[in-house]
């Protein structure tokens, strides 16, 4: 069944205690959005339809503000599409529930570690025995149980996208939302981070909707890498990335497979790139 | 260097411009070319205080006015705060007191004291009133630039789980402008006393100012000098006491820590 997800209808929780929640599929049918600029409206998202299979992991790419933040804003129900509609469902009839990993510092300062974790939990009335016992979990699996009780501004960067990745995973999410997560981080950490992500989707069947500028990031994580053209924002070109898993940075990186994929998205942005150069170019003229 | 050398240090250094301060006028003052009668060596001072201490009641004025500055303080804090919050989340709100809170904020606050006293006497009352007036809207300013600059990914962060508007506001808006709350808490507390030794001057009964008022008026210039300097020592010990809440109520905050 599918559950047509109004974009500030409350969600139901799913049951906390269901450990893997299994992925959610998603439909995104003809949707527009456009928000007011300084000389008119602009067009952030220009009529795009992507279909997302349960357990999915698509990355989006695109040049910056070809509106792929504000698509999965609109996934998440925090934007409203002007035009079209969003469908969201799971394979059990059960509520979906999205969790989004956000850009930047999104990690609450004052709250500790632990609490930033429980956040999600404790919204959810859920005991506070199993949020303990959650908590717990989820900082071993990212690593940072000997900082549960830590102030966010004593962990580094990497650490503190930790968190948020692990705060969103405690409400036992169908569907992870990442907007550009791993942007602020230095290479070696967000290839670590990379290869935790993987880990984490395979144990736990999630679909994962994931945004990028980064090429080599995309072919890391995707099953499936959506290019986006800018201004307006569009979906340009789908390319499955069929390479084996599980993967690592190692195994994408020998893949024969992997050049070929980089050149053909490579040459899709560049024009993008470049086009969108030419246009600031008129606009200065 | 260690921690504890560079505390040392901190404490040597907290206590070198105060103590230069009063050698520097001892100085002067014995030198013999500035008269003694207006400007008493510090050292004397110190009798002068045991004796009004004795006789003058001297910790009843300073209770006086610390419970005024208190009290003023919580009752004009307080409602700041919330209105402060309001301002900040809601637009229709933050519109309409924008132009009052602006131009109030403005007016020197001890202006207002003829209003006050026309209003509300010349008792105790009133006093609470022109401090908690005097620093109403300069809370409630900072408190809403709190509001506004707190950074939106938060507010995304509580509507992805899904927040009502009191956990928004409870776990998100309040706690998030905590730092801001407290900068304008400490501005505040800094009016407060200014406030309260200026009324104590026009209406003079008891408290630091009218000490300070009375024994100017009488020529008792070391009485004065005492008020003076006991004024600086209350405000000293009022922003010590407020960095003291500030680290119980934000311990999360990297500047307080």
């Amino acid at each position: 069944m599918a559950v047509a997800l109004a974009p500030h209808a409350p969600v139901i929780a799913a049951p906390a205690s269901t450990g893997a929640a299994g992925g959610a599929a998603v439909a995104v049918d003809r949707v527009s959005r456009t928000f007011a600029g300084p000389h008119g409206d602009v067009v952030a998202v220009d009529d795009v339809s992507l279909d997302v299979a349960e357990g999915e992991f698509v990355v989006i790419v695109g040049p910056s503000g070809c509106g792929k933040t504000t698509l999965l804003r609109m996934i998440a129900g925090l934007e409203t599409p002007i035009t079209g509609r969003i469908l969201v469902s799971a394979p059990d009839n059960r509520p979906v529930r999205n969790a989004m990993v956000f850009q930047g510092r999104s990690v609450f300062p004052w709250l500790s570690v632990e609490a930033n974790v429980a956040y999600g939990l404790k919204l959810d009335g859920v005991s506070r025995a199993e949020q303990r016992e959650k908590t717990s979990n989820l900082l071993s699996l990212v690593g940072l149980s000997r900082f549960a009780k830590a102030w966010p501004h004593q962990l580094s960067e990497g650490m503190r996208q930790r968190v948020a990745i692990a705060r969103a995973l405690a409400v036992d999410p169908q569907m992870l939302l990442m907007d550009e997560p791993f942007g602020a981080l230095d290479e070696q950490t967000r290839f670590i981070l990379q290869e935790e992500l993987l880990r984490i989707w395979e144990a736990t069947g999630n679909t994962v909707v994931f945004v990028t500028h980064s090429i080599d990031e995309a072919l890391t994580l995707a099953d499936r890498v959506v290019v986006m053209s800018a201004q307006p924002g569009r979906i340009k070109a789908e390319i499955p990335i069929a390479f084996d898993r599980p993967r690592d940075q190692a195994t994408v990186r020998s893949d024969p497979r992997f050049a070929e994929k980089f050149a053909t998205i490579w040459s899709l942005l560049k024009e993008e790139v470049q086009e969108a150069r030419r246009s600031a170019g008129e606009m200065v003229r | 260097m260690s921690m504890s050398s560079r505390r040392v240090i901190e404490v040597a250094l907290t206590l070198l411009a105060p103590a230069i301060l009063l050698v520097a006028w001892e100085l002067i003052s014995r030198s013999g070319r500035v008269n003694q009668v207006f400007w008493p060596p510090p050292s004397s001072l110190w009798d002068t205080a045991v004796k009004m201490v004795r006789n003058d009641g001297l910790f009843t004025d300073i209770r006086v006015s610390l419970v005024r500055i208190v009290g003023g303080f919580l009752l004009g804090s307080i409602p700041g705060i919330a209105l402060g919050l309001a301002m900040g989340l809601s637009w229709p709100v933050r519109v309409f007191m924008m132009p009052i809170a602006t131009a109030l904020y403005a007016i020197p606050k001890i202006a207002l004291l003829p209003l006050v006293i026309i209003a509300l006497g010349t008792g105790e009352t009133a006093k609470w009133a022109i401090v908690a007036i005097s620093i109403f809207f300069l809370v409630a300013l900072n408190t809403m630039s709190g509001v506004l600059t707190l950074d939106p990914v938060y507010r995304d962060v509580a509507h992805n789980f899904q927040a009502s508007r009191t956990q928004l506001f409870f776990g998100v808006a309040l706690p998030g402008s905590m730092p801001a709350i407290f900068t304008g808490l400490r501005l505040a507390l800094g009016f407060s006393l200014i406030v309260i030794v200026g009324t104590e001057f026009l209406s003079p009964s008891q408290g630091i100012g009218a000490l300070i008022w009375k024994s100017y008026s009488i020529l008792a210039i070391k009485k004065m000098y005492v008020g003076l300097i006991l004024t600086a020592i209350l405000g000293w010990l009022l922003i010590l006491a407020l960095d003291l809440v500030e680290r119980l109520v934000v311990p999360w905050n990297r500047s307080t820590s």
